[in-house]
């Protein structure tokens, strides 16, 4: 049936958290209660990326981008645009600091600079339709291999590309396919590593959402050059709907023949498993998640023997991140020199990046390598919202580092993320402004890591404990000087003794913060202040001039440590206040003063 | 004190669900940690007996499925309350306020991280993330999500499942 308009209701976990499916059911309704559904068609599509304006519609072929809907919204977007023809303006989306707003999704700067590879159908399929993904060229990458290329061809295109792991490690893919090609040993195995552990990341949860069917065919291929015949996707059991919409997607291709015996009448032999994890960090190193495949407690082993060689069951093994798989039917099909078109001298393509923290437009982006990062804040992002100023980028979660204001100029490169002491990492952006302290977030980190830790090595069990209880006595204001040596002593110390990358690189975010913000840390240490006003301990309140004593600060104070009469200002017990800042949050009159 | 309803179980109960969940995953390699999801599914959380089971039917040693299942913060030893309250203690959720959110709920519930409140209504735990950055900060009850939270939330959400089971 022909459809003059399609309705893209996003449909990934932050807009269902939303209450997009409501949005969802009552358009349906709505429409059919118009006589409309003839002509119009709603389509539950997977994340659009636009995830802090949520629940959207896109009307396609319009183009038309509707945003924060509410179930209130959809009797009058019915009627208006879909039977009167006339667009509703209050629905649409308003950059931060301006009025006027923007009608269609290609004009909004959050979309307009991104370039999308791995995201390529996003918002344009329903997840759960194999028939939506082939009628995008999906699975014509894989007949491609099937019927021109021998492994030999797949794994030189894939070299050609310059694709590098999208995990964090940015290790050649094609460089790996070749090593785990010619390793003996029978049967080989494949995996796809879904195992998106650092806080404050969502891409992998989102590709499979949006797109299963494009991670399926990328393992297709990759099994096809190395030899494989059975592949497993480990998943986080944190992430309950892309678990369902992968099994919906492999039931699916296995229907088609494009799993199992025999695929496409080519005597190619593969098929998919899905296993959980279980809650564990740890488990996204690729030893750690093989031992827990195994169904053993997930601790990492050592390197060499490498995984291509001997890896799940002690066969050869070769494991490749969501991102990556996403990429391989894109290249495949456009050609790996398309690909190597894009982006910088050693990184090509494109980069999934999870844009968060203190940011306006918060959200997924796809971008070309060699983008600066203020592009992607400042173009992409919308900026730092109410009028606070950008202090620094937090990449690569507990790996990572925080990137400073003054160096918004790094380009997106493996190259130079990695030089200013972060890493490119699975692609978590954390955006923090002036009142972000970088101690704490150092100590966040730390906390993450250490809790994480699987106790194996003792420099990083033990090691990453004893950094923490400095960087917990720095925060509450018992720091002294001789603690930034140790913290750096031991940084050293863990880094050089840890058998596995999350040991390796559990210090970066204290070096890397060290680095940029070392007089965050004198100033908690030798002024007993903390700069961004945030460290409770470090603060105190107290009342100015502005106070007309108007007794509310008073009432909501829960230690009963303000005293004052009406129209009297009003006095702080430094004794009785405990640093809540219910005082500060309710005064009107700005009368209240941190320091 | 909080109970599960499952302890009410009779033994031979108790048994035949382990028995067949085992049974529907032994064929495969690795069938460990898929049995203790189910068995912790069906059955609430894993107690001792109930590993004691696991173990015997899948004969290995009850060491073996402790030491995986203390390995994973995802399985449970102690039966949790009624809702289960997660606070998202992500990197995007902590820069907007998590930790402000977690610790009114800890005031308002007198418990700790991982402890369930006295009448067995809420267990307080704290997650690693749970990819909804966009709505930050987030906590979930039961699964149910809910965003964009400031502290006042709280008690609207405590409220609304104290009275009738939750916000639709």
């Amino acid at each position: 049936m022909e459809f003059r308009t399609h309705l893209m209701v996003c449909a990934g976990t932050a807009c269902v958290s939303c209450g997009a499916f409501n949005v969802k059911k009552l358009l349906e309704e709505e429409i059919k209660k118009k006589g409309l559904d003839k002509e119009i068609l709603v389509v539950g599509t997977g994340c659009q990326g636009f995830c802090a304006q949520g629940p959207i519609v896109v009307v396609r072929p319009d183009d038309i981008f509707y945003q924060l809907l509410s179930p209130e919204d959809v009797p009058h977007l019915v009627e208006e645009h879909f039977l009167k023809g006339r667009p509703v303006k209050k629905m649409m989306y308003t950059p931060p600091g301006e009025k006027i707003q923007i009608p269609t999704m290609s004009e909004i700067g959050f979309f307009n600079k991104q370039r999308l590879i791995a995201l390529r159908n996003k918002g344009l399929i329903d997840a759960e339709q194999i028939d939506d993904y082939i009628g995008r060229d999906g699975y014509n990458a894989l007949i491609k291999v099937l019927t021109e290329m021998n492994p030999d061809d797949i794994v030189k295109e894939v070299k050609d590309s310059g694709l590098r792991g999208r995990g964090g490690g940015g290790f050649p893919t094609g460089l790996k396919w070749e090593i785990c090609k010619n390793s003996k040993g029978s049967p080989k195995y494949i995996i796809c590593n879904a195992d998106e552990g650092d806080p404050g990341a969502y891409m992998d949860r989102s590709i499979i959402e949006s797109d299963p069917h494009s991670v399926i065919e990328g393992m297709l291929i990759g099994a096809r050059a190395i030899g494989a015949q059975e592949g497993v996707v480990y998943i986080r059991t944190e992430y309950p709907l892309a678990i369902k919409r992968l099994e919906t997607a492999i039931g699916q291709a296995r229907e088609y023949g494009l799993l199992g015996k025999d695929i496409l009448g080519k005597g190619f032999d593969f098929d998919l498993k899905i296993k959980q994890g279980a809650g564990a960090f740890v488990c996204g190193e690729e030893t750690a998640l093989m031992a827990s495949i195994e169904g053993k407690r997930g601790m990492p082993n050592k390197r060499p023997p490498f995984p291509a060689e001997s890896g799940l069951w002690n066969k050869p093994t070769n494991i490749n991140n969501v991102e990556t798989w996403a990429n391989i039917p894109w290249i495949i099909l456009k050609g790996a020199d398309r690909f190597a078109s894009i982006g910088t001298e050693k990184s090509k393509g494109t980069k999934v990046f999870s844009l968060v923290g203190k940011i306006n437009n918060t959200g997924l982006v796809e971008v070309p390598m060699g983008i600066t990062l203020k592009e992607i804040i400042f173009d992409i992002g919308g900026g730092v919202p109410n009028g606070k100023k950008f202090k620094a980028v937090q990449m690569g979660g507990p790996s990572g580092g925080c990137i400073p204001a003054e160096l918004g100029d790094t380009i997106i490169d493996y190259d130079s993320v990695t030089a200013t002491g972060a890493i490119m990492g699975s692609g978590g952006m954390v955006v923090m402004d002036e009142t972000t302290c970088m101690v704490d977030i150092a100590k966040y980190f730390l906390n993450f890591t250490q809790a994480e830790s699987c106790g194996k090595c003792t420099f990083c069990r033990i090691g990453t404990k004893r950094m923490l209880e400095i960087l917990q006595r720095i925060c509450d204001g018992n720091g002294v000087e001789e603690d930034i040596g140790k913290l750096q002593e031991l940084a050293a110390q863990i880094k050089d003794s840890s058998l596995c990358g999350l040991g390796q690189t559990a210090p970066n975010p204290v070096l890397t913060t060290l680095k940029y913000f070392r007089h965050e840390y004198e100033a908690h240490i030798k002024d007993k202040k903390c700069p961004a006003k945030s460290c409770k301990a470090l603060l105190t309140y107290e009342i100015n001039d502005q106070c007309i004593g108007c007794t509310v600060c008073v009432r909501v104070c829960p230690t009963k440590a303000i005293t004052g009469e009406r129209k009297v200002k009003h006095l702080i017990d430094q004794e009785k206040c405990i640093k809540c800042g219910a005082c500060f949050d309710i005064c009107k009159f700005k009368a209240i003063d941190v320091n | 004190m909080n109970t599960n309803v499952n302890d009410q179980m009779k033994n031979e109960e108790k048994n035949k669900l382990v028995k067949e969940i085992v049974a529907r995953h032994m064929h495969s390699k690795g069938a460990l940690i898929p049995v203790l999801h189910e068995v912790q599914e069906s059955y609430g959380y894993l107690p001792d007996e109930i590993q004691e089971k696991i173990a015997k039917e899948m004969n290995i040693s009850k060491s073996e499925v402790f030491g995986v299942i203390s390995f994973y913060s995802h399985f449970a030893t102690k039966p949790a309350g009624k809702y289960k309250i997660s606070v998202c203690m992500g990197t995007a959720c902590y820069v907007k306020g998590a930790g402000a959110v977690l610790d009114k709920l800890k005031e308002t519930l007198r418990v700790k991280v991982g402890q369930t409140t006295e009448d067995g209504e809420f267990t307080l735990e704290e997650c690693r993330c749970l990819g909804c950055c966009g709505l930050a900060p987030v906590l979930t009850v039961n699964g149910k999500v809910y965003g964009r939270l400031t502290i006042d939330d709280v008690d609207t959400i405590l409220e609304s499942y104290k009275k009738d089971g939750g916000i639709a």
